[in-house]
């Protein structure tokens, strides 16, 4: 090699080549192998199915809960995947490497929550409105549940960022992530399914809309910090 | 506060404080109870009422053993504080117990008063999501090995349940306005009657001073274990 080439280091990343790389390798590792998105849309559509099974699928029955099932149903289905976002990179010592990198912990826990979002909550955000559809919920509400599930899919995933980088190094993750962060799910439930309730009986949805986005803001903004320090604090 | 933080002057000053607060909750109950049943039946609930006295103060002191575990969560996170780690830590099983036993009261209650056990309006849903936040808390806790690593996980939730529960409080709020129950189903929302007024506030300042003598008790438990897990660790070193 000569002296020219040596002395030629490529240049550090920067701030956006470095973001665009840790989201690229988080989507990579939640889409790759067996399907991408569309597994997260199997098991919501295996909610779906069971839901009718157990309650019985009269319509009279199922078309009252419609909305707000798929919204339980979305709430879970963002929780299954919470477990593997940072356990997996602690096992294997990347998560310490990303804490010494370029970018900020706080800016990891951002872009690995909002990864979570777009491979996770995007693919469901587009599934609700079929799902409802199917457990009896008037036609021209899908526009609606495909808003509310796209916003609210975004709360569920900063919000199970923070519980998973919580639960790091714990025995018995799932079930622990589930129990600290169903209860901080409650208020995007309440808001995502009251606006559905409201535009069902003809009110305007203009301020549940609001509390949910409001909700959205809160928890982008509290999960990277909290999450971050929960990462620090597990590795010691 | 700030010259208690010291663990040997915090156990100084509470050693005489927690018998004679465990003294006083015991003359607070008794003279409460006491109260409680002397005080006139309820010209529409009837004996019922009396439950009231059981249950409201075990409500208020569940939130505010809340309280008390998020701010001493803020101080154990910000100042890396171990004393403020233990009060923590102490005040999580005294207020899901309070907790507990609002609800549970708050069904029995509810039996004779709305003819069921439970019924979902903002107050109850509120009380069993506050339930849940503690549960979650003291899960966490306990699933992590590493006591200090522990500690620091459950400091982190401690401070963002504290921070989360008055926006739960309010869409458990405005989803009661989308869901109105019936009328009749609203306890105790007519003012009240001021001959109940001694009766309820001497359980109030019983459960509170009840509370306390709990709490310090834990914490004092909480510095002696950490204490013989020192020495045992330092035996364990020296043989």
């Amino acid at each position: 090699m000569s002296r020219r080439d040596v002395d030629q280091e490529p240049r550090p990343p920067g701030l956006r080549g470095a973001t665009r790389v840790l989201l690229e390798r988080e989507l990579d590792l939640a889409w790759g192998g067996g399907g991408g998105p569309l597994l997260a849309c199997g098991f919501f559509a295996c909610l779906t199915a069971i839901l009718p099974l157990a309650a019985g699928g009269d319509p009279r029955t199922l078309g009252p809960v419609a909305g707000g099932v798929a919204w339980l149903a979305l709430a879970l289905a963002s929780l299954l995947s919470l477990e593997r976002l940072f356990e997996r990179d602690m096992e294997d010592g990347a998560l310490d490497l990303l804490a010494l990198g370029h970018l900020a912990l706080e800016q990891v826990v951002l872009i690995k929550a909002l990864a979570q979002w777009i491979a996770v909550g995007l693919p469901l955000a587009l599934t609700a409105p079929v799902a409802a559809l199917a457990l009896g919920l008037p036609a021209s509400l899908t526009p609606l549940v495909a808003l509310t599930a796209l916003i609210g899919s975004a709360g569920f995933a900063f919000t199970g960022a923070l519980g998973a980088a919580l639960a790091l190094g714990a025995k018995r993750g799932g079930l622990l992530i589930a129990v600290v962060v169903l209860p901080l799910f409650i208020p995007p439930v309440v808001f995502g399914a009251g606006a559905l309730e409201r535009a069902g009986s003809g009110q305007p949805v203009g301020p549940a809309l609001a509390l949910l986005c409001a909700y959205v803001l809160f928890a982008a903004i509290v999960a990277p910090f909290a999450g971050a320090a929960a990462v620090r604090s597990a590795q010691g | 506060m700030f010259g208690l933080s010291n663990p040997q002057r915090f156990m100084a000053f509470t050693g005489p404080l927690t018998p004679v607060l465990w003294g006083l909750a015991a003359v607070l109950l008794s003279v409460g109870a006491w109260l409680s049943f002397t005080v006139p039946a309820d010209y529409q609930q009837g004996d019922t009422v009396r439950i009231m006295f059981v249950h409201v103060p075990a409500a208020t002191l569940g939130l505010g053993a809340y309280a008390a575990l998020g701010v001493s969560s803020f101080f154990a996170l910000v100042f890396r504080h171990a004393l403020a780690d233990a009060a923590a830590r102490a005040a999580a099983l005294p207020g899901a117990a309070f907790t507990a036993l609002a609800l549970f009261t708050g069904s029995l209650w509810g039996q004779p008063m709305w003819g069921t056990w439970w019924v979902w309006d903002a107050r109850l849903t509120s009380v069993l999501v506050l339930f849940l936040f503690y549960l979650g808390y003291m899960a966490l806790r306990a699933s992590i090995d590493d006591e200090q690593k522990a500690g620091r996980a459950a400091a982190v939730l401690g401070l963002v349940g504290l921070i989360n529960l008055p926006i739960v409080k309010f869409s458990v709020d405005w989803w009661n306005t989308l869901h109105q129950p019936a009328s009749f189903l609203n306890p105790g929302s007519s003012g009240l009657d001021p001959v109940y007024l001694p009766p309820f506030l001497t359980m109030l300042a019983a459960y509170g001073v009840l509370f306390l003598a709990l709490w310090l008790t834990a914490i004092r438990t909480e510095i002696r274990r950490r204490r013989v897990m020192t020495l045992r660790a330092r035996l364990a070193q020296e043989a």
